[in-house]
């Protein structure tokens, strides 16, 4: 055993714990996808998972989840940045909504937000008559529900982080002359980053595997709006596992990857937390 | 002077973004929900959250969120204990394993599942023999439910846990305590705000799980279908006024939810200031 | 130390096994209803599930509390059926996978075909009762907003630049192979050569608008949001559509369709383990009985006794109906039907059209 001993007892207990859990819930299953896969063969598996529908899947859902969490980045940003610096009316109020998205079923979002967008919804019939603009059933109505669900991630990663930073260095910053751009871009953005990254994958990750609010709003058309994880669910349909579970063992290679970006930005954090301290 | 007249513009524009924000893609929904879910007027609307059908679902998605959050409760406590008291290799892959769900499509945990658990598993003769069915019953929907919320109370541990350090544990370990007094007199007192406050988040996140639930559940009505699932059912049944009145039960559990984050928060804070 | 260890490692071990038994506890429940099941004899109640195809939902909820009225008349027992609805193709997967059904209705033959290669359904399903186990038949009709604002008559409107069109997916959905069967037999009807046919087929779903993943999403863009002209129906769904939205919409039937037959079949493996073979072979013959195909009649399917069908008939010249008939009489003759034969059966249909790389993917190619 490598492990350094800790002088605190209860190791072993936790360690079981945690493995059995883990294993039960996540490891077990997630070898069996990759059990499934490996049925078919490398160049088949390759074919597979890039025939130009699968691959326009990615595509539409790689997009759209980026433009929303972009969206969630500018929106989440100022929110934060509200809800910490100032002080108004209705500031409790707006603090707890934040977490609706999670606590919200994905599937009733999914279909207030498509019956408030149709070309005669209450915002989508606004939108058609003065700029022709269709939500519901196009890339905007997909990215509009995802914009929905990826709302708390940016707001929680960042808003503690704001919270720490001492308004001393702004305050400053602002005599030695720099202008308020200058402050938030010098003091407080390099401050912010790292969280503003790890709120941003994550919040690009959920919602590029969302399912439930998509899939109404969609329209579902190959190549224009069928989202990858449908993509699975239609392959499942035909009976197809191989192929339903190759297209999920991409998806789960983009969410390794995806959370491998965040760690390698927590790890920013935790740095330059250390490094001051 | 000239700094926080400059902030007051900007705070302006800053504060009707968010409203108008919020508003638009927050408030509006739920003001939709609402006034469809009244269409029938109070009666119609009883009369849809009492069918019998729409109680068993709710009972239903109680117990799956209940069972979700005594395992998350169980594995976050003991994950973040691990990870932030003691030094081994593989432990950061360890909490990449643990935070992986979040990322994973719900489909995509649906299916896992259903490759695990289904029929054309090697697992599934042995689980028959037994009579034990996962999926397309109720534990299946239990696992799934366990699977989208499992990071969310280790989480909220891990940082307070990393912040509080391991010298009040050691000491105690020192002067000879046992692992379970050491978490109860020593350790809990620091986690129980932060504790409460995931068990909210995975409770919110375990009641509208439907992308994974549905992969699972087999949609058999009164027996395995959710309050979500149930929600689907009334709307493609052209039955919009029932589905949003159901949604509704949804959406005041919601804002019961993070009302109690709220208190809960407040009361965590309350306490810090009075340690301090 | 070490040893203590490891102990505690085996004592974790064991709490999360047990931790496992405990949320198994549930499966317990779900094992007592199948005691319960073998327990019928003792006059309690008998559980039967029945997964159903997408537009089956309201016929099920009449025919269950008759064939429930039935069974205690005729047996002295009480049974109890739980329905599941969904797209058929998934329904069918989920049954070979594992969802204990006792009887399946599914959309088509192909789909109870599925649950019989995974080994559930003993050959011969189609025989097992009469008119190929298809107690009742539908066919495809459009459904257009009231006034038929774009003139949608026949199915070469469809491919008009001007018309959006709402069918689910035939990838998933039963009822959508059927729309695009019935399409491919009109255009073949049209002299056109299997290359023309597919070029018009292309331009048709260029056309659509929404593709749902089943029967009923497509029914809920369609009058419930408001998308497209046209949508192509389950006869069933359309006359559905005219009754809980009176007014609104109007069916035309196209000058050709097709004859669909969804296929019903006992789930021999499962019955047998919940013994209930008897009770769901009784629950599927008595869909032929009188009573209970006045039921399907009332619910839009086309029963399968003539004498039945004869009396919802209604002669016309009209291929537009803008009501339900106040008499109860609607079943439009006044159509060309083909049948799947005429594809050369399921498997062939399958294979030639929704199989991955087959017709159907050949129009979405760029």
């Amino acid at each position: 055993m490598n492990n350094r001993r800790s002088v605190i007892p209860g190791f072993g207990i936790s360690l079981g714990i945690t493995i059995t859990i883990l294993s039960i819930v996540v490891l077990i299953p997630l070898c069996s996808l990759v059990v499934f896969s490996a049925k078919l063969s490398l160049s088949e598996f390759v074919y597979t998972v890039t025939r130009p529908r699968i691959l326009s899947g990615y595509f539409v859902s790689i997009s759209t989840a980026f433009i929303a969490s972009v969206v969630n980045v500018v929106m989440g940003l100022i929110l934060a940045w509200i809800l910490v610096r100032y002080d108004f009316k209705g500031k409790r109020f707006i603090d707890g909504i934040i977490e609706l998205p999670f606590a919200l079923p994905t599937a009733v979002a999914g279909i207030s937000l498509t019956h408030l967008t149709t070309t005669n919804g209450w915002v989508g019939q606004i939108f058609y008559k003065l700029f022709g603009i269709k939500i519901a059933y196009t890339r905007i109505g997909i990215t509009v529900a995802l914009i929905f669900i990826g709302i708390p991630f940016v707001v929680r990663s960042v808003q503690p982080v704001l919270e720490k930073i001492d308004i001393q260095y702004e305050e400053a910053a602002f005599i030695l002359g720099a202008d308020s751009r200058t402050t938030f871009r010098k003091v407080i953005f390099p401050e912010i980053l790292p969280a503003i990254i790890s709120g941003f994958t994550l919040a690009f990750a959920r919602s590029i595997g969302e399912y439930g609010s998509v899939v109404f709003i969609a329209g579902n058309t190959p190549y224009e709006t069928e989202i990858a994880p449908l993509l699975i669910m239609s392959e499942l349909q035909e009976y197809d596992y191989s192929a339903a579970t190759s297209i999920a063992l991409v998806m789960l290679g983009i969410s390794v990857i995806i959370l491998s970006i965040n760690a390698v930005a927590q790890g920013i954090v935790s740095k330059r937390v250390n490094g001051k301290a | 002077m000239e700094l926080r007249k400059e902030n007051k513009v900007l705070k302006y524009v800053l504060v009707t973004i968010s409203f108008i924000f919020l508003g638009v893609f927050l408030i509006l929904p739920l003001i939709y929900i609402v006034i469809t879910a009244l269409k029938d007027g109070i009666a119609g609307y009883v009369n849809a959250v009492s069918d019998e059908y729409a109680i068993k679902a709710a009972l239903l998605t109680i117990k799956a969120t209940v069972f979700a959050v005594i395992v998350n409760t169980i594995f976050g406590i003991s994950a973040a204990w691990l990870i932030t008291k003691y030094a081994f290799k593989g432990k950061k892959i360890l909490s990449t394993f643990i935070d992986l769900p979040v990322t994973v499509s719900p489909i995509i945990a649906g299916l896992i599942y259903v490759l695990t658990f289904g029929r054309q598993s090697s697992l599934y003769p042995i689980l028959d023999s037994y009579g034990i069915q996962i999926i397309f019953a109720v534990p299946g929907i239990v696992l799934a439910t366990i699977f989208v919320t499992f990071p969310f109370i280790s989480r909220e541990l891990i940082p307070v846990l990393t912040a509080q350090g391991s010298d009040e544990e050691e000491a105690a370990a020192l002067m000879g305590a046992g692992t379970a007094k050491i978490f109860r007199k020593v350790t809990f007192p620091h986690i129980k705000w932060a504790l409460l406050y995931g068990i909210v988040l995975c409770t919110a996140r375990a009641m509208g799980e439907f992308g994974a639930v549905s992969v699972l559940s087999g949609h058999l009505r009164g027996k395995t279908n959710t309050l979500p699932l149930y929600i689907e059912l009334l709307y493609q049944g052209y039955d919009f006024t029932g589905a949003f009145a159901a949604s509704s039960i949804l959406v005041v559990l919601a804002i019961v939810v993070l009302i109690l984050r709220l208190v809960i928060e407040k009361r965590g804070q309350k306490e810090l200031d009075l340690n301090k | 130390m070490k040893k203590k260890r490891i102990l505690s490692l085996i004592v974790a071990a064991t709490l999360g096994a047990s931790l496992i038994a405990c949320g198994n506890t549930s499966s317990g429940e779900v094992k007592e209803g199948s005691d319960k099941i073998s327990a019928a004899n003792a006059g309690e109640v008998i559980e039967l599930t029945n997964v159903s195809y997408d537009p089956t939902r309201e016929l099920y909820v009449a025919y269950n509390e008759l064939f429930a009225k039935h069974y205690q008349e005729e047996f002295g027992k009480t049974v109890d059926v739980t329905q599941s609805h969904g797209g058929s193709g998934k329904q069918a997967l989920e049954v070979a996978n594992g969802l204990e059904a006792d009887v399946v209705t599914l959309a088509l033959e192909g789909d109870v075909q599925v649950v019989a290669d995974a080994g559930l359904i003993d050959d011969g399903f189609t025989s097992e009762f009469d008119v190929d186990s298809s107690p009742y038949t539908s066919t495809i009709v459009f459904l257009v907003r009231s006034g038929n604002p774009k003139k949608i008559y026949d199915w070469n409107d469809l491919i008009r630049k001007d018309v959006g069109v709402i069918t689910p997916n035939p990838k998933t959905s039963g009822g959508a192979m059927w729309n695009y069967l019935a399409a491919w037999y009109y255009f073949e009807q049209q002299g056109q050569s299997e290359k023309e046919i597919l070029d018009s087929i292309k331009k048709l779903y260029a056309n659509v608008v929404v593709l749902d993943s089943g029967a009923r999403g497509a029914t809920t863009s369609f009058v419930e949001n408001k998308q497209g002209d046209v949508l192509i129906a389950w006869e069933n769904e359309a006359f559905l559509s005219l009754q809980e939205y009176p007014g609104e919409y109007e069916i035309v039937v196209p000058s050709v369709s097709i004859l669909c037959q969804p296929t019903v079949a006992v789930v021999d493996e499962v019955a047998k383990k919940h013994g209930t073979e008897d009770v769901a072979k009784e629950y599927l013959s008595y869909l032929y009985s009188d009573e209970a195909q006045e039921i399907e009649a009332k619910n839009f399917y086309r029963p399968s006794t003539k004498s039945i069908y004869d009396k919802y008939v209604f002669s016309t010249d009209s291929n537009t109906i803008t009501e339900v008939p106040s008499d109860g009489k609607w079943i439009n003759d006044n159509i060309t039907l083909t049948d799947i034969n005429h594809f050369g059966g399921w498997k062939k249909a399958r294979a030639d059209h929704f199989a991955d790389g087959a017709n159907f993917d050949s129009i979405y190619e760029q």
